[in-house]
């Protein structure tokens, strides 16, 4: 079972024409997605492997009913590929592209907000259900399939991290979601904590925060009012210094807020088991979750 | 990315956002002559450097004839300058701005930035100015305006006297403060800045708006759309090594006082990385992001990057293949280790997409190094080579 998705899946992909966009529909198709073409403007007719391209997202959900959509355009027209997707009646975009400028995020939000779309990323690994679909750009061979644990996690590469450590301590995944790094994105830590405590697959839950912002302290409340499934957290950059941007715009502690320490406090002063050490992940889940 | 205040004041001057008269200056005889060409005294001698708490430092003072112009010119030009912000080590001053001086009747705060929580622009003001806003947020935030600004809509109107009455603006400057307002929204708009910030901006004592001080920080991710911003550009200002990355794209970050480079892909195992080779008892030498679309070269000059830090005992590579293949790695790694001798230890450790294949180049490649299968493994195995 997955959360955010209810249909079968029908996946186009904005950028299917790139060298990492191509490579990564491939992989997606190998895992098991159900890819039915591309859009790469100014390409339309054309075929990428054996999927059609569309010149625009109208065209191609007319052509191949698609319902859900994955971007990896270049990040001065990603924004843009967003908004053209919700604007088309996708209802699930996930948009890996990195780098792209905070203010065209800010528009791309607040256009897609009064429409019934669910937008994941940007700057983000992507949401996978192990063993029925993926869309992303996640390695698909370190899941398990058939849960209990659903992950959340605001980097892509610390995503992989915590599967993989879960994996090999024995506990598979309902899905996993990568929320991306960026500042202004489309689903926050609480969208999933909600998805995942409403999902009866989903036992227990993983959140992999990172410092800067307060997204991780919100979610931390929210947990104690709501949650009612064990909590794992785990914050990255514990030992960065402040006021230095650490790659992810969003990682960036200013002042006394978004520190990791101050994160860590939340999450043990609302119930959430602190994992200090990643390594220390398969050990922690098998004394939480049990 | 940061500019300096004279530049800031550029942008401001060229959106109609009222700056003392002024002109930068990078040598002693050029400054006494702008100072000299102002008209009028006191002037203002200002350090240039991007770091604020210039004033406390010692990089700003006030001239009330040539002779003390010359003498603030000269201590301040090529003086080392300690800020709050600079750390210990301080700043080098090699720019100057030199404006004339005002009579000021009120000092306030301006600020806007894009509010990550809500998604909106925030403007921010208080009338508490000159002091760090920060400290005000801390100690009396009731004295801080906020106002969110939709990012579709617009500065309207009555937000822009929302925050004029919140600032106790009065009847007389009102008009020119909402127009300076809505012009330095514009700017913030225009050139993508991820900070624009005024502190103090003045009331003077015949009722005019000016902007004493400008900051201007622009989003690195648009930069691409801003050349007049990039031709601002600072590079003295930057940490060389910083400056070396920059050029390949790859997401680099000096930390003092390390001895153990890594290189990561991904910001968040890049930091959860360092957080593990702490834990494991030695220190991290920096933060190292290959990103997501690193082909062989890029993975090439960041080891280059890494390993011209003299300070530098051992090298952690920490990699799971996501949209970043471990082949690719591999063949950077190898690439790399071969042009560059390497001569420290070499910890690494792969997983993820084509792992295998990323494995078999390394094993071939003949390369001294030792393999770890998880993070903390990797981290006690480079601080124990470190050692």
């Amino acid at each position: 079972m997955s959360i955010f998705t209810k249909e079968p899946i029908r996946l186009i992909v904005q950028g299917i024409t790139g060298k990492d966009g191509f490579f990564h529909t491939q992989k997606c198709a190998e895992y098991g997605t159900n890819v039915v073409g591309g859009v790469t403007p100014g390409k339309g007719g054309e075929k990428a492997g054996d999927w059609p391209i569309y010149n625009s997202v109208r065209e191609a959900k007319a052509a191949t009913k698609a319902n859900a959509t994955m971007i990896f355009v270049p990040p001065p027209f990603a924004a843009d590929a967003i908004m053209e997707a919700a604007e088309a009646g996708i209802e699930l975009i996930v948009c890996i592209t990195e780098g792209i400028p905070i203010m065209d995020m800010m528009r791309a939000k607040r256009f897609i907000a009064d429409k019934k779309v669910r937008l994941i990323g940007p700057n983000c690994p992507g949401i996978i259900t192990p063993g029925e679909y993926k869309i992303g750009i996640q390695p698909g061979f370190i899941h398990t399939p058939g849960g209990p644990i659903g992950v959340v996690s605001r980097s892509g590469t610390l995503t992989y991290e915590s599967v993989f450590a879960l994996t090999n301590a024995g506990y598979g995944q309902t899905t996993c979601v990568g929320i991306g790094g960026d500042p202004v994105n489309g689903t926050n830590f609480i969208d999933c904590l909600e998805a995942f405590n409403a999902d009866p697959k989903t036992k227990g839950i993983v959140m992999v925060g990172e410092i800067g912002g307060n997204n991780e302290e919100k979610a931390a409340a929210y947990i104690k009012a709501n949650v009612k499934k064990p909590v794992i957290g785990f914050i990255a950059g514990i030992t960065a210094p402040p006021g230095r941007r650490m790659g992810h715009a969003g990682a960036i502690m200013s002042g006394n807020s978004g520190t990791g320490q101050g994160k860590l406090k939340a999450f043990r002063e609302n119930g959430i088991v602190v994992c200090e050490n990643l390594g220390d992940l398969g050990a922690i889940a098998k004394t939480t979750f049990k | 990315m940061k500019i300096h205040e004279y530049q800031g004041k550029e942008l401001f001057a060229k959106y109609g956002v009222p700056v003392p008269k002024g002109g930068a200056a990078f040598d002693v005889e050029t400054a006494v002559r702008v100072a000299e060409s102002l008209g009028s005294w006191p002037v203002v001698v200002k350090a240039q450097i991007h770091a604020g708490g210039r004033g406390k430092g010692g990089g700003v003072k006030l001239a009330k004839n040539v002779g003390e112009a010359r003498e603030h010119i000269k201590a301040i030009l090529g003086m080392n300058l300690v800020t709050k912000q600079t750390g210990p080590k301080g700043r080098l001053v090699k720019r100057l701005l030199i404006e004339e001086g005002c009579k000021i009747a009120k000092e306030l705060y301006l600020g806007i930035l894009p509010d990550r929580e809500t998604g909106m622009h925030l403007i921010m003001a208080s009338a508490a100015g000159g002091m760090e806003i920060e400290e005000v947020a801390e100690h009396s935030p009731e004295k801080i305006v906020k106002v969110f600004v939709d990012p579709l809509a617009g500065l309207l109107d009555y937000q822009a006297r929302e925050v004029a009455n919140g600032l106790g603006i009065p009847a007389g400057a009102m008009k020119q403060f909402l127009a300076m307002l809505k012009n330095l929204f514009r700017l913030y708009v225009d050139y993508d800045a991820s900070m624009v910030e005024v502190n103090p901006l003045v009331l003077t004592a015949d009722d005019k708006v000016l902007c004493l001080d400008a900051k201007v920080d622009v989003d690195s991710n648009a930069l691409y759309r801003h050349p007049d911003i990039l031709a601002f550009r600072d590079i003295e200002e930057e940490d060389p090594h910083e400056v070396e990355a920059f050029k390949y794209d790859l997401s680099y970050i000096k930390l003092d006082g390390g001895n153990v480079g890594n290189m990561v892909n991904g910001a968040g195992l890049a930091m959860a990385t360092m957080d593990a080779i702490k834990a494991a008892g030695a220190a991290p030498a920096n933060f190292l992001d290959v990103g997501g679309g690193a082909n062989a070269e890029k993975i090439a000059n960041a080891f280059r990057i890494l390993l011209s830090d003299p300070n530098i005992k051992g090298i952690l590579i920490n990699i799971f293949g996501g949209i970043l293949r471990c082949d690719t790695l591999a063949n950077g790694v190898v690439q790399a280790a071969k042009e560059t001798k390497l001569s420290v230890p070499l910890v690494v450790r792969m997983e993820g997409t084509n792992v295998e294949e990323g494995r078999r180049i390394l094993r071939e490649s003949g390369l001294p190094m030792t393999t770890a299968t998880t993070l903390t493994d990797a981290a006690q195995k480079i601080a124990a080579a470190v050692k």
